[in-house]
């Protein structure tokens, strides 16, 4: 820790401390110390640099992330590494609502649980829950991974496109057009990756379900107006 | 007895005023296909307009100012209550969101072309910057919408604004929808999605639900772009009053005011008909929640929806905004709804001045296409040329006006330059009817 670059957010205005991180020219280890739920934190960042948020994030902690390795130790809020396109976002805690929402590249792992609509809208992020997450995750989910150790709400993958969910719990509902999926060797090989990535060991990736898109939603139907 | 049957006059064939034409081929075609129509383009229902508004002139009482002699400036800085890198126009008219996708690229370059030449402004769309939209537009409004599709923070950054899409005149309160045939591998891979499928994109954001969390999104956007870029908020005018003063107090530097004769690439008629308001009807409720906020002129607001001349661009700055954007009649601009396309609007089921069916990709003109062969009959030099012929004719039909009412600047023309033609226009405008000094709810005639 005495090799990190110290902001302080108890002494610093946001923008003091997000202009210090962002840019490719940054380098090194730093620590935001004091962050109190602070919104926006660590977002736009372009360079390959760790960044510890040394407490709760607000809204939208690491938004956007591009190469950067942010970990939050603490929960954080709405929307963490939302359109994130690549890097790799660690929550220690909890992750609210729209974890991962829109993301295109990346890694996030939450330690916890997270809320409502995780990795809604994704774009090719891989998200790793190590608890559960909420109703409606993966909603219009379009490529990329959620993997889920814990159980999922209702209405998982509701109007997925290709993403691929992986749970291992229960799930309370699928979605429209979301549909349970044979496992292959090589699902098991991509899901057995991020769990390493994740540094998870305790759960088998053969422990897991695999479920994805139908498909039946792909072009407009009258037939499948209940549906829509 | 005589027989007087072939001098008895018929009644001639009486069509309903309820179940006209229309109405009955509407039904008969939803009996067949059991799905709804959807097209392109906004309403086409008759609605109050700013037609229904005259200027009045300078006389004795009012002093002219000489044209071709006496400057009528028409430039407009747009925000500058929180950007520190306001846009700056040459004229107060703009090129509205559309999306590449939507348009073919060629399009898209044509509009950059001709925004750029006359030092105005134009828009991406859902789907993503391309780099011919970002290379040909001297100044580019980037769109943050529902789906996301495309975006990424490299392009944020490369914009000059950012306009925060809530929602479009055509249908406030929908999501959109890209039909298949409009889905090729770029406009696949741009949106991340498979190639071909009938792609639908969200009506709501999918990460802040009100306008509190819109404050902080709002926030996070000028975190990542060094609090450079002007933030527009596009609404689709339906509680203009109540949506302008929470996008003011979210943070918005401007507003996006779009009525229901704004265009779409593709919505259910029923809908593009029957929700929305009227962008006449609009306008002075959302300056009156400006100016009862301090904020008129301050937070600047661009108006859009059915802007078809100098005349209307006049008449939305009079009412109180600081600028227009036009999309339906940039297009024709461009070419769309060209009589020398009658044959091939014929082969289509519809005539020049009627075509509407941008959704499916057989747009004879090049334009609402991604068909390479019928997108290459669009030059994007010369439809640039046509777009900057355009803009420029909108700008001096408005400095005459506003010279004619005495105006050394086009925002110094204001409500008491004009009178209405209709009880309607002036209950919703406020402004006198022609004649008298009364309008709808101000005291007695």
């Amino acid at each position: 820790m005495s090799n990190m670059q110290e902001i302080d957010l108890a002494e610093c205005t946001l923008r003091d401390a997000n202009s210090q991180l962002q840019g490719e020219d940054v380098t090194g280890a730093w620590v935001i110390r004091n962050p109190r739920g602070r919104h926006a934190l660590a977002v736009g960042l372009t360079a390959p640099v760790d960044v510890l948020v040394d407490g709760q994030a607000g809204y939208y902690a690491a938004g956007m992330n591009q190469r950067a390795n942010v970990t939050i130790n603490g929960n954080a809020g709405p929307g963490v590494a939302e359109n994130m396109m690549s890097g790799r976002v660690h929550v220690s805690g909890n992750a609210s609502m729209a974890a991962g929402a829109t993301g295109h590249g990346g890694l996030l792992v939450i330690d916890g649980d997270a809320g409502a609509r995780c990795g809604i809208s994704m774009k090719g992020i891989d998200i790793v829950v190590r608890g559960s997450v909420g109703h409606m995750s993966a909603f219009m989910a379009q490529s990329g991974t959620l993997v889920v150790c814990g159980e999922a709400g209702e209405a998982l993958g509701d109007s997925l496109y290709e993403a691929k969910l992986f749970v291992r719990g229960d799930v309370k509902s699928l979605g429209a057009d979301c549909e349970e999926k044979e496992m292959t060797p090589q699902d098991l090989a991509h899901l057995q990756s991020l769990l390493d990535r994740a540094g998870i060991t305790e759960y088998p990736a053969d422990s897991f379900r695999l479920y994805g898109s139908a498909r039946r939603l792909y072009h407009f139907h009258v037939d499948n107006a209940a549906a829509y | 007895m005589t027989d007087n049957s072939k001098k008895i006059p018929r009644t001639k064939p009486r069509f309903s005023a309820t179940f006209d034409p229309f109405t009955i081929s509407e039904i008969q075609r939803a009996a067949a296909t059991g799905i709804y129509d959807i097209r392109g383009a906004g309403t086409k229902r008759k609605l109050p307009h700013f037609d229904d508004l005259l200027f009045l002139g300078a006389s004795i009482s009012r002093y002219p100012l000489e044209g071709y002699r006496e400057r009528c400036d028409t430039d407009v800085v747009l925000g500058t209550r929180f950007a520190r890198k306001p846009i700056r126009l040459k004229t107060p008219v703009t090129i509205a969101g559309m999306s590449f996708g939507a348009l073919s690229a060629q399009a898209k370059e044509a509009l950059g072309r001709g925004a750029s030449a006359v030092g105005t402004s134009t828009t991406t769309g859902d789907g993503g910057m391309t780099p011919e939209e970002r290379g040909h537009s001297s100044i580019l409004v980037y769109q943050y919408l529902p789906s996301r599709y495309g975006m990424n923070p490299d392009d944020l950054r490369r914009a000059d604004a950012i306009e925060v899409v809530v929602g479009q005149g055509a249908k406030p309160g929908g999501g959109g929808m890209l039909l298949g045939q409009k889905i090729s591998s770029r406009v696949a891979k741009m949106r991340d999605l498979p190639e071909g499928i009938d792609q639908r994109s969200a009506c709501r954001h999918p990460d802040w639900t009100g306008p509190d969390d819109l404050e902080i999104k709002i926030e996070e956007l000028r975190e990542i772009t060094n609090w450079e870029k002007p933030i527009y908020l596009k609404i689709g005018a339906s509680r203009p009053y109540y949506d302008v003063s929470l996008a003011v107090k979210a943070g918005a530097d401007v507003v996006v005011l779009d009525g229901m004769q704004g265009g779409t690439a593709a919505t259910q008629e029923v809908f593009i008909e029957h929700v929305g308001l009227p962008i006449l009807s609009a306008i002075r409720s959302a300056v009156q929640a400006l100016q009862d906020l301090g904020m008129h002129r301050k937070v600047q607001l661009i108006v859009s929806g059915g802007i078809r001349s100098g005349a209307d661009m006049a008449k939305a700055l009079a009412l109180g905004a600081d600028a227009v954007a036009i999309g339906t009649a940039a297009l024709v601009a461009l070419g769309d709804q060209s009589p020398d396309l009658a044959e091939e609007y014929a082969r289509l089921g519809t005539v020049p001045g009627a075509y509407d069916d941008w959704q499916d990709g057989r747009d004879p003109a090049g334009i609402t296409t991604q068909d390479p062969e019928l997108a290459a009959r669009l030059d994007p030099v010369l439809g640039g040329r046509r777009i900057a012929n355009y803009l420029s004719v909108m700008t001096m039909e408005a400095q005459a006006i506003a010279r004619a009412c005495g105006k050394s600047h086009l925002h110094n023309l204001e409500p008491e330059d004009m009178v209405a033609l209709t009880m309607e226009a002036a209950a919703m405008t406020r402004i006198p009817l022609a004649g008298t000094e009364w309008y709808p709810g101000k005291g007695s005639f």
